[in-house]
Formats: C-alpha cells, sequence, structure tokens
C-alpha cells in the first residue's frame, strides 16, 4: 500500500526501506512530529480524527499528481490517527528518485498539499487540560482546491 | 430525498453526533444543505464560514447540487500533518 492511516505507531524505517530501489539514487524520508510548544502555549498530546475514505482516496491522489511532476519510483505516505504523545511520529512521507532535487521538491509537494487536501484533523491537549481543534482556516492558511 | 451527511472533528463535536439524517428537496444546492443541516443543529454555526463539504470524497462548491444516493460528509478546514 503506498498510503495507510494507522492507529498504531508509525514504522518509519520499514516506510523508508519500501521505497528504496536500485533506480533510485535519492531517497528523502520527512517525518511530522507532535511538537511541545506552539509559540507560548504547551502542548501534551494530540488526537488525530480523520475521514478514512476520503483521505486515503486524497492522498493517493497526491502521490498520482506528484508522479506526474517529478520522475518518482516509490511514494508511500502513512499517517497516524488517535491519540499521539510528544515526540510520537504523526506522519511519513517517502520518496524515491533517480536524483535528489526531485525526491526533495515531491516530498515537500506532497506533504505541503496533504496539510490542505486531506482530510485529517488534530486536537491539541494544552497542559492546562483543555482541548482545542485546530482550525487553520481561522488562522491564516489557504482552503482546499476548488473542485475540478 | 433523504441524505445522510457525515461530520467529523469540530463539526462532529459541535453537532454531538457523527451522522447526521437530513430530508431534502431534489435539486437543492449545497449552501441550501448547509442551512438544514445548521437549522437542526444550531451550534454548526459557530463555524459556519469555515465548513467545508464533501460529496464521493470530492469537495464541492456552495453553489453544487446535491445529487441523489452520494455519500456527504461535512467538516472543518483539515488540520493533519
Amino acid at each position: 500500500m503506498t498510503v495507510k492511516l494507522i492507529d498504531t505507531p508509525i514504522d518509519y524505517h520499514a516506510v523508508t526501506e519500501s521505497v528504496r530501489d536500485h533506480r533510485a539514487g535519492a531517497v528523502v524520508l520527512f517525518l511530522g512530529t507532535v511538537r511541545e510548544f506552539t509559540n507560548d502555549q504547551q502542548t501534551t498530546a494530540l488526537d488525530y480524527d480523520a475521514y478514512p475514505e476520503m483521505a486515503n482516496a486524497k492522498m493517493q491522489e497526491l502521490i498520482d499528481e506528484a508522479r506526474d511532476r517529478w520522475p518518482i519510483i516509490h511514494a508511500v505516505i502513512e499517517h497516524r490517527i488517535g491519540h499521539l504523545e510528544l515526540g510520537e511520529v504523526c506522519v511519513a512521507v517517502a520518496v524515491s528518485s533517480p536524483h535528489r532535487k526531485d525526491a526533495f521538491h515531491a516530498g515537500q509537494f506532497l506533504i505541503d498539499e496533504l496539510k490542505v487536501r486531506v482530510p485529517i484533523w488534530k486536537k491539541e491537549n494544552w497542559i492546562d487540560g483543555q482541548t482545542e481543534w485546530v482550525h487553520p482556516a481561522s488562522e491564516k492558511s489557504s482552503s482546499p482546491p476548488p473542485p475540478a | 430525498m433523504n441524505v445522510t451527511v457525515k461530520l467529523f472533528a469540530q463539526a462532529r463535536d459541535l453537532a454531538g453526533t457523527s451522522q447526521a439524517n437530513l430530508s431534502l428537496n431534489e435539486e437543492q444546492s449545497v449552501k441550501e444543505m448547509l442551512a438544514s443541516l445548521i437549522d437542526k443543529y444550531p451550534a454548526l454555526s459557530q463555524i459556519q464560514g469555515n465548513l467545508l463539504v464533501a460529496v464521493n470524497n470530492e469537495y464541492v462548491s456552495s453553489e453544487s447540487l446535491i445529487p441523489a444516493n452520494a455519500e456527504i460528509a461535512c467538516f472543518p478546514p483539515v488540520s493533519g500533518g
């Protein structure tokens, strides 16, 4: 499987191995991890929720688009859902290509677009015991692209 | 027609349910569906301007018509990664 939602820790070594290939001269791995501080607010944990059918479809769509733009040999996206403690890996994106520039560009594209298009949400658990859904649009982020 | 709208994240929490059952007229737009949804679950008005709608796993605009027998979902802007 090239895209996956999982509720257990992401095996990012296995993810990386799964894109390695003799045709590749470059493998790029991006890991998103649970960060403790957002400005001066302290996080103790995150809870991730997803719309699984659409999230899988959108992650696959992103890989298909990346393949149209760069000479990718293998690409994998795994996103964790459920409760994650500080430092845990919430997402892994791995890309292999013949040369490094394409692997970097494709990897950046995949994580940037995942954060805009793929229906997954995070809820902050702040240190004072309050919880809060993260809402990019109420801050400054972009909306998903209009329908084709 | 009767439609079921799947709700996620803060939309689900505010509505207090993960599935909303609505009775819509034929040829209703996404905007009209959202109005019915908020009428039934007034707490959703808190995030009214931010709600996104997907039909059959694709984002749709507020002017699109709701097709029959479609899978409909409504949720706030995404924040994965």
